[in-house]
C-alpha cells in the first residue's frame, strides 16, 4: 500500500472501501431486535395470560402487565439519560423529576383542552419537558463533573418543591385548575384503541419504539457524531468545527423530551401521585442506567427492567426494598470496576465466551471457528496482513 | 501565506509567546524549539482557544483572530494535537465524515470526498474499521486524514510523528509532504524529529521562550549557532 495516492474521482467512485452494508453482524443485530420486538409486543403478554411466566402469583396477570408498562415507560428514561451520560459524557441528576414534569405537564394539557388526542398530550409533555432540561443543561455549557451533578440535583429538588406547591397531580379544570376537596384528578385517559392493561402495554411498546428509534437515529448520524467528538475532548470538537454549545443543549432537550413523553404515558391509569417522584430516586436512576449500561440503547431496556420488576418482585417475594437500593449500589461497584459497559454488554459477552467453552468443549474447535464467524473475512485479511504496530 | 504580527500572548506571569512576528510562505513550514518553547500555544491562537493580549494573524488576507472557534475550522483551519484526538469507538471512515459534515454544508459529494481523504493517507482498506483497532501510526494517519478532508486552508500538525518508529514517521512524511501540492493547504508542522522536518519544509521558524529566534530555508536555520545553542541548552537540562 503506498502512503501516496493519486486521486482520481473516478478510482473512488469505482472502488467503494466500505463493507457491504448489511454485514453478518448486522443482520445478526437487526434479527435479535426484531425478535425482542415481537416477544415484547406478544410473546410476553401471551405468556402472562398462560400463566407459563415463572413470576410469582400466577392469578394475577394484570398487575405483572402493568409492572413491565411501567418498565418500558421508565426505559425510556434511562434511555435519555444513557445518551448524556454514555454518548456525550455529561452529568444529569434531574432526568426522574423531569418525569413528573412530563406527567404534570400531559394532565394540565389534558384537563385544559379534553379534546386533544393522545399522541398530542405525549408529544407536548415531551416538547415542553424537553425546553425545560434545556433550560437546566444551561449550566452544563460552563459546568462538568461533580459540580454539573450538584447543579442538576437542585434543580431536580427545586422542580420537585414546585410541583408540590402546585399540588401535583391533584388538578381541576383549565390549566392551573385545582379540584376542591382534595379528590386528585391524576390520570389522563388511556387513549381510545388501547384502553385494556394489555392494549395500553402494546401501546406503550409502540411509543417506545418510535422514542428508540429516534434515539437511534441520533447516535448513528450527525448528532451521534458530534457527540462522540464532545466526549473525547472538547477542544478537539471546537477545532473540528462542532458547535459544542448547540450539540450539548441538544443532548439534553433530547433526553428531556423522552422523559418527557415517558411522564405522558405514566399519567395515564393506573396514574401518577406524588411520592411516586423523589428527588432521590434521581440518584438512585442514575446508578441503575450506568448498571444497565449506558454504551449501548439496549442498556436502556435493562436499566427499565433492573429499575420496576426488581422492586417488583421483591415487594411479592416479601423482601424489604431496602435491599435493592444495596444491590444497586453493589452494581455501581460492578460497573465501575469491571464492566463499563454495564448488564447489557457484560451479560452477552460472558454468555458468549461460554458458548464458545462450550462449544470448544464438544468440537475441539469451536476457537478457531468463533472469530471467523464474527468478523467480515475482509477485516480478518486485513488484521492479518498488518499487525498492529 | 500566514502572517503573524506581534503576538504576545501571557498567562499570568509568564509569556509564552512574546512579540512573535513572521511570515510562513505557502507550502509546508516547519516551527520547531525546545519543550516549552510556546509552539502548543502557538497553535491554540490559531485555533482560538488561547486569546493573545496583542498581534494580529492574517491568514489569505483574512483576520483570523476575529473568528469565532468553531468557524475558523469551516474557514479552513485544521489541527491535530499532540494526544490522538480520533474516537476510537467510531470506524475510520466517521472519524472523518464527522469533520467534513460540521466544516462544509453540502450533502453531495460527501462519501466520495471521505474516501478521498481515507484514500490520501493510504487507510482505504480499513476505512470501515473502528479506530480503536488500529495502530498508533494508522491512528496518527486517520488524524491527518481528518485535517485534509474537504477544503482545508491551513493545516496544523502538533507533533504527528511523537512516539512513532523510523518507518512509520517515513511513510507519514510522505503524507504530508504531498498535502500542500494535492489538497491546496499550507502546513505548518511542529515536531521534534528533524529529519521529518527538514524532509518535509522548505522553510522552517524557530521559538525558544516565546522569542522568535530564527527563520529561513530549513538547511539554514537547522545550522545557525542561536538555534543549535537553544537546543543544546535544553539538552543540559535534561
Amino acid at each position: 500500500m503506498s502512503a501516496v495516492r493519486t486521486i482520481e474521482p473516478a478510482e473512488t467512485s469505482e472502488r467503494d472501501p466500505r463493507v457491504p452494508r448489511f454485514s453478518p453482524k448486522r443482520v445478526r443485530q437487526i434479527a435479535w431486535v426484531v425478535v425482542f420486538i415481537l416477544f415484547a409486543l406478544w410473546g410476553l403478554p401471551f405468556l402472562l395470560q398462560k400463566g407459563w411466566v415463572p413470576l410469582p402469583s400466577h392469578d394475577a396477570t394484570s398487575y405483572w402487565i402493568t409492572v413491565f408498562t411501567s418498565v418500558v415507560i421508565y426505559s425510556l428514561v434511562t434511555l435519555g439519560l444513557g445518551l448524556l451520560i454514555g454518548r456525550v459524557g455529561l452529568v444529569s441528576l434531574c432526568q426522574f423529576v423531569l418525569l413528573s414534569v412530563g406527567a404534570w405537564v400531559a394532565v394540565r394539557f389534558d384537563q385544559m383542552w379534553p379534546w386533544l388526542p393522545y399522541p398530542a398530550v405525549l408529544i407536548i409533555a415531551g416538547v415542553v419537558t424537553g425546553l425545560s432540561g434545556t433550560l437546566i443543561g444551561l449550566p452544563a455549557l460552563r459546568l462538568s463533573g461533580l459540580y454539573l451533578a450538584l447543579i442538576t440535583l437542585m434543580a431536580a429538588a427545586a422542580l420537585t418543591v414546585l410541583l408540590k406547591v402546585q399540588q401535583f397531580p391533584n388538578g381541576g379544570g383549565g390549566f392551573w385548575g385545582r379540584s376542591r376537596g382534595g379528590g386528585p384528578i391524576s390520570q389522563i385517559s388511556r387513549p381510545s384503541i388501547a384502553a385494556g392493561d394489555t392494549a395500553f402495554y402494546r401501546y406503550c411498546v409502540g411509543v417506545a419504539i418510535v422514542m428508540f428509534l429516534i434515539a437511534f437515529w441520533h447516535v448513528k448520524s450527525k448528532p451521534g457524531r458530534a457527540w462522540a467528538a464532545i466526549r473525547q475532548s472538547e477542544a478537539t470538537a471546537l477545532s473540528a468545527g462542532v458547535r459544542t454549545t448547540v450539540y450539548k443543549l441538544w443532548a439534553f432537550a433530547l433526553a428531556a423530551f423522552f422523559a418527557g413523553v415517558a411522564g405522558g404515558l405514566l399519567a395515564s391509569p393506573p396514574g401518577v401521585n406524588i411520592n411516586q417522584f423523589q428527588t432521590q430516586q434521581s440518584i438512585q436512576i442514575y446508578a441503575i442506567t450506568l448498571v444497565g449500561g449506558v454504551y449501548t440503547l439496549a442498556g436502556a431496556v435493562v436499566g427499565g427492567l433492573v429499575f420496576q420488576l426488581v422492586p417488583a418482585l421483591f415487594l411479592r417475594w416479601g423482601i424489604g426494598i431496602e435491599l435493592f437500593t444495596i444491590l444497586s449500589g453493589m452494581g455501581i461497584l460492578q460497573v465501575l470496576l469491571t464492566a463499563p459497559g454495564g448488564i447489557a454488554q457484560q451479560v452477552p459477552h460472558d454468555f458468549g465466551n461460554l458458548g464458545k467453552k462450550l462449544i470448544g468443549g464438544v468440537t475441539g474447535k469451536g476457537k478457531a471457528k468463533a472469530p471467523a464467524a464474527s468478523q467480515a473475512p475482509a477485516a480478518v485479511a486485513v488484521e492479518a496482513a498488518e499487525p498492529t504496530a | 501565506m500566514i502572517e503573524v504580527d506581534g503576538l504576545t500572548v501571557r498567562f499570568g506571569g509568564v509569556v509564552p509567546l512574546d512579540r512573535m512576528s513572521v511570515t510562513f510562505s505557502a507550502g509546508t513550514c516547519g516551527l520547531i524549539g525546545p519543550n516549552g518553547a510556546g509552539k502548543t500555544t502557538f497553535f491554540n491562537v490559531l485555533s482560538g482557544f488561547v486569546k493573545p493580549i496583542a498581534g494580529v494573524v492574517r491568514a489569505f488576507g483574512d483576520d483570523l483572530l476575529s473568528m469565532a472557534d468553531f468557524r475558523r475550522a469551516r474557514w479552513g483551519v485544521r489541527r491535530t494535537f499532540q494526544t490522538e484526538q480520533a474516537i476510537a469507538n467510531l470506524p475510520v471512515y466517521e472519524n472523518v465524515l464527522l469533520i467534513l459534515e460540521h466544516t462544509n454544508g453540502e450533502r453531495s459529494g460527501r462519501r466520495q470526498r471521505v474516501n478521498e481523504a481515507i484514500e490520501f493517507v493510504g487507510l482505504g482498506e480499513v476505512a470501515q474499521r473502528e479506530v480503536g483497532t488500529l495502530g498508533a501510526a494508522q491512528r496518527r494517519l486517520v488524524e491527518v486524514a481528518r485535517a485534509v478532508v474537504g477544503t482545508p486552508r491551513l493545516v496544523l500538525l502538533d507533533e504527528p510523528a511523537a512516539g512513532l518508529p523510523d518507518e512509520e514517521t517515513q511513510r507519514l512524511g510522505e503524507v504530508i509532504r504531498s498535502i500542500p501540492e494535492q489538497i491546496g493547504a499550507q502546513v505548518i508542522l511542529v515536531d521534534h524529529d528533524m529529519s521529518l522536518v527538514s524532509g518535509c519544509c522548505e522553510t522552517t521558524a524557530v521559538l525558544d521562550f516565546g522569542r522568535l529566534i530564527a527563520a529561513g530555508a530549513t538547511q539554514d536555520v537547522l545550522h545557525d549557532e542561536h538555534v543549535i545553542r537553544a537546543y543544546l541548552g535544553t539538552e543540559e537540562l535534561l
